[in-house]
């Protein structure tokens, strides 16, 4: 008797999101099975990786991911074009870190001003995300997400603290929208029924369930990830069927392995290479858990992602 | 089902200043109506009481029994301060019970006090490590404090196993395995194991409004299993007399006509047993 792979079926999907305009906009999510199941069901988009950049010169970047982007990062339109034309990404995280009150403290006006700098410069669908200063955050994003108006682009991050105003401004703006909370499944759901409450359609939502890098709680992360993307495929809850992000950059390049020098530890192995291998895995790992969006820094992790995905579709 | 009265708590505030000034008047009052509410002991958390315990624990237990003709439930980890207790518990109104021993060879102790006193023993089925996963860890942790209890001279019957009631606000998924304890715990010896849970703490954590609704569904379901006694809210308990005929028509598939009571009992009874995701705003959805 032949051999018949078990089948799972699924009550719920994801919902599919779609970012930017035009011919460059994407759309990621959609998928009605777990990550990759395309064996017992339909995954019409594969996953997005978005390249950051920020408004200010990422003076803070460990040296190996730094480098990379030296003769762009200094003023980020041609940061930002280098990231299109060059690297060929698919859309743009433009991290606003500049406007936190403990960094350079820009202003709203000068956030806009980037904002609309970037997006006159690029036609890939740009992820606006403020400095997770929940304070801050809400004239800045309100303003930015102004600027960006019809440009369908993705603001965030939206929290339990400030997610009124930020979804606000994202709906009357026609932006999606990034729900973040801090590795709590349940508030989580909490904040995605919130803001659907308001009025925000909960299919232009994106959850950030917050990211951890590889050997820093990543397993949380994925913890929570698996169980929402089961909770929204296994129970058809309608409350966590948006699409998850993995906001991994940011928090894989703070971390020791990936900014520790060869001559402090040569047991480690070669620095650059060390970085783009802890990158890579810690998102190879969230897209396994159900990520459908990711934010990462260095091309060369970002080129293994993309090899991977094309392995698993 | 026996209530065993949870307001007496040092965690409230009123109580504690009460117990600090050795004033009567709201302890009494507090034991009174949790008594006429149809509780069947009251339970006395004196919380750790390291200073002054024993001299706490007699003032609590003369000062309950004063004005209630009931026993009184010594809660404390304090070993000298449950002794003390013991000794001038009016057993007239009952035996006294004591919260709590677990499988942690510190609290061993506590079920030679339960033997020498002949009172009823409150075993929590916990180890010295970390919180059982699942109702067959508790199951397995309630065999060897049941073997101690026999060590120490303990009777079995009196001894009630708590399988650790958690927060559903963060654990979500034990409050099934609980529930799961509660029936497993009775078939682990002949005649069945009494069973206690503290059950207020499903709702701990949650907003206001939710806590009764927690509360009164995990009370059904732990009826429905067979729960021998809980402490609990003595008036909230009085009041699921009159849910509790709904929440089983609901369990068992039945329409009833009250439908947003209807829809209340079934998104409760699905956060409860890990049905749907649980979030503060779940009965909104």
């Amino acid at each position: 008797m032949a051999f018949t792979a078990p089948k799972e079926t699924y009550s719920g999907r994801v919902y599919p999101v779609t970012i930017g305009t035009g011919e460059k906009a994407v759309t990621f999510g959609g998928e009605n099975v777990l990550p990759f199941h395309s064996f017992e069901g339909e995954t019409p988009n594969r996953p997005v990786i978005a390249i950051e950049i920020q408004d200010v010169p990422p003076a803070d970047w460990p040296e190996n991911v730094k480098k990379t982007y030296e003769p762009v990062s200094g003023d980020p339109v041609t940061w930002a074009k280098f990231c299109q034309d060059e690297l060929k990404a698919k859309a743009i995280a433009l991290r606003l870190v500049g406007t936190h009150p403990d960094r350079e403290n820009r202003s709203p006006e000068e956030a806009v001003k980037t904002v609309k700098d970037v997006l006159a410069a690029v036609q890939v669908p740009v992820i606006i995300l403020g400095s997770n200063h929940a304070e801050k955050d809400t004239s800045v994003l309100v303003a930015v997400a102004e600027a960006a108006k019809d440009r369908n682009c993705i603001i965030g991050k939206a929290q339990e603290a400030n997610y009124k105003t930020i979804a606000a401004a994202a709906m009357a703006n026609n932006h999606k929208l990034i729900a973040m909370s801090e590795l709590d499944i349940n508030l989580s759901k909490q904040l995605n029924i919130l803001i659907s409450q308001m009025g925000f359609d909960k299919e232009k939502v994106i959850t950030d369930p917050m990211c951890s890098a590889l050997g820093y709680g990543l397993e949380y992360t994925y913890s929570v990830m698996e169980r929402i993307r089961l909770a929204a495929l296994t129970q058809n809850d309608v409350t966590m069927q948006q699409p998850l992000l993995g906001d991994v950059g940011m928090y894989v390049w703070k971390v020791k392995e990936t900014s520790a020098s060869e001559a402090d530890l040569p047991q480690w192995g070669a620095a650059e290479e060390r970085g783009i291998a802890w990158e890579a895995e810690t998102a190879g790992a969230l897209l396994i858990a159900g990520a459908e969006l990711l934010i990462m820094r260095h091309p060369k992790a970002i080129a293994a992602v993309e090899t991977l995905i094309d392995e698993l579709v | 089902m026996l209530i065993i009265g949870e307001k007496l708590s040092i965690i409230a505030k009123r109580v504690r200043e009460a117990m600090m000034a050795k004033d009567k008047g709201p302890i009494q009052e507090i034991a009174t109506r949790q008594w006429k509410e149809g509780s069947g002991i009251i339970d006395a958390n004196i919380g750790p009481a390291e200073d002054g315990g024993e001299d706490l624990m007699q003032w609590m237990v003369t000062t309950i029994q004063e004005v209630v003709p009931l026993p009184v439930c010594l809660d404390t980890t304090n070993f000298r301060a449950i002794e003390a207790g013991l000794k001038i518990h009016n057993n007239q109104w009952g035996k006294p019970l004591i919260n709590s021993t677990s499988n942690d060879p510190e609290r061993f102790p506590i079920l030679e006090l339960g033997a020498k006193y002949n009172c009823d023993v409150i075993g929590l089925t916990v180890g010295k490590g970390g919180l059982p996963a699942d109702a067959e860890e508790r199951a397995g942790i309630a065999a060897e404090i049941m073997g101690r209890a026999m060590e120490y001279g303990l009777p079995l019957e009196n001894l009630y196993l708590d399988p650790l009631v958690l927060q559903i606000a963060t654990t979500q998924d034990q409050a099934r395995h609980v529930i799961e304890a509660v029936k497993l715990f009775q078939h682990i010896n002949e005649p069945a194991m009494k069973t206690v849970v503290g059950l207020s703490n499903i709702s701990n954590g949650c907003p206001k409004a939710l806590r009764p609704i927690l509360n009164k569904h995990m009370f059904v379901l732990l009826q429905e299993a067979g729960l021998t006694a809980a402490i609990a809210d003595a008036k909230e308990m009085a009041e699921v007399q009159e849910d509790r005929p709904l929440i089983l028509d609901v369990m068992a598939g039945k329409e009833i006509e009250d439908k947003q009571k209807m829809a209340e009992i079934k998104k409760t009874l699905d956060v409860i047993m890990g049905r749907t995701l649980y979030a503060h705003s779940y009965l909104e959805m």
